[in-house]
């Protein structure tokens, strides 16, 4: 059976269509969800997309946490669902506080949009279930917002839990640690600032981030 | 339909945001790099931040204050990253 992966499209999203169409390739069902509906259909997982969620008002995240259907992720979540933020997606699950910390401000206060060179850090994490600790992937990036930053209590967790999911080689924005992307406790609620929709497919460059989001559809 | 006897009492509020101790601030250290070159000497510690400032109704400060705490804490700021400070005044 074909695995249904839900896109939540919040006004203000922009990375939606390319996130079903990396999907639909690696052998999913892209479909697309609204930030008003209350329920997430039948889908199997689901991926909050990357863009600028009503408007990045007040803070990144903080309006789109509150949309309704945060409520059906949040409990599909709990439940084990696997549920993947991208860039402005992991922004929001920062917010909604299904991962811990937040992005702040690049560090060098520029916007960047480039190439970036990730380390698989951990593969307990429903994104990197089919890959090996110290595998080196090519994705790019595409934020202001990227900057991880968490208290050390919070660091010193994440590193005993083995939830720093993706590094960067070359930290871009100051991210503490170099963390590029974190999980859950339990694996299976990934966020990471690298667009992996934007490197599935041969003509972009890279196809890494095929990777990554094949874990969501097939365990193998 | 009844008329309340008396009118309810107006705060006005101003929020301010700003990033926590000890993080880094890279918009303020661009503000500060960039004063000596314009002549303002002796300029230090410069952190960005924001304000907000609206009107609430209650029926006296403290709860004015309560709601206002509420509001930081679950919507207005990132406790993670962000300080606040709240002023109330009476809406005379």
């Amino acid at each position: 059976m074909t695995a249904k992966v839900g896109v939540v499209v919040f006004p203000g999203s922009n990375c939606e269509q390319d996130v079903v169409e990396a999907v639909d390739r690696i052998g999913g069902s892209g479909e697309l969800l609204w930030h008003k509906d209350t329920h997430l259909r039948d889908v199997d997982a689901v991926v909050l997309p990357g863009g600028f969620a009503h408007g990045d008002y007040l803070r990144t995240g903080a309006m789109a946490r509150f949309s309704p259907i945060m409520d059906a992720v949040t409990r599909f979540a709990s439940d084990g669902g696997p549920v993947v933020g991208i860039c402005n997606g992991f922004q929001i699950l920062a917010e909604a506080q299904l991962l811990p910390g937040a992005l702040y401000k690049n560090q060098g206060l520029k916007f960047l949009c480039q190439p970036t060179t990730l380390r698989v850090e951990s593969t307990g994490s429903v994104l990197t279930r089919n890959l090996s600790e110290g595998d080196e992937l090519s994705i790019p990036i595409n934020h202001f917002e990227g900057n991880y930053i968490c208290s050390e209590e919070t660091l010193a967790a994440l590193r005993d839990n083995a939830q720093i999911v993706l590094t960067y080689r070359d930290n871009p924005n100051g991210a503490t640690a170099d963390i590029a992307g974190i999980c859950n406790e339990n694996g299976n609620v990934v966020g990471l600032m690298p667009h992996p929709e934007r490197a599935a497919h041969p003509l972009l460059g890279s196809t890494d981030g095929a990777l990554l989001l094949k874990g969501l559809i097939s365990d193998d | 339909m009844t008329t309340p006897m008396f009118d309810v009492p107006k705060f006005n509020v101003v929020v301010e945001v700003s990033l926590r101790d000890g993080i880094a601030d890279p918009e303020g250290l661009t503000i500060e790099r960039a004063l000596p070159a314009l002549g303002f000497d002796g300029v230090s510690g410069v952190r960005v931040g924001k304000s907000l400032r609206f009107v609430v109704e209650a029926p006296n400060e403290a709860e004015a204050r309560q709601q206002v705490e509420a509001m930081c804490e679950r919507f207005l700021a990132n406790p993670v990253i962000e300080d606040t400070g709240i002023t109330l005044s009476p809406v005379l």
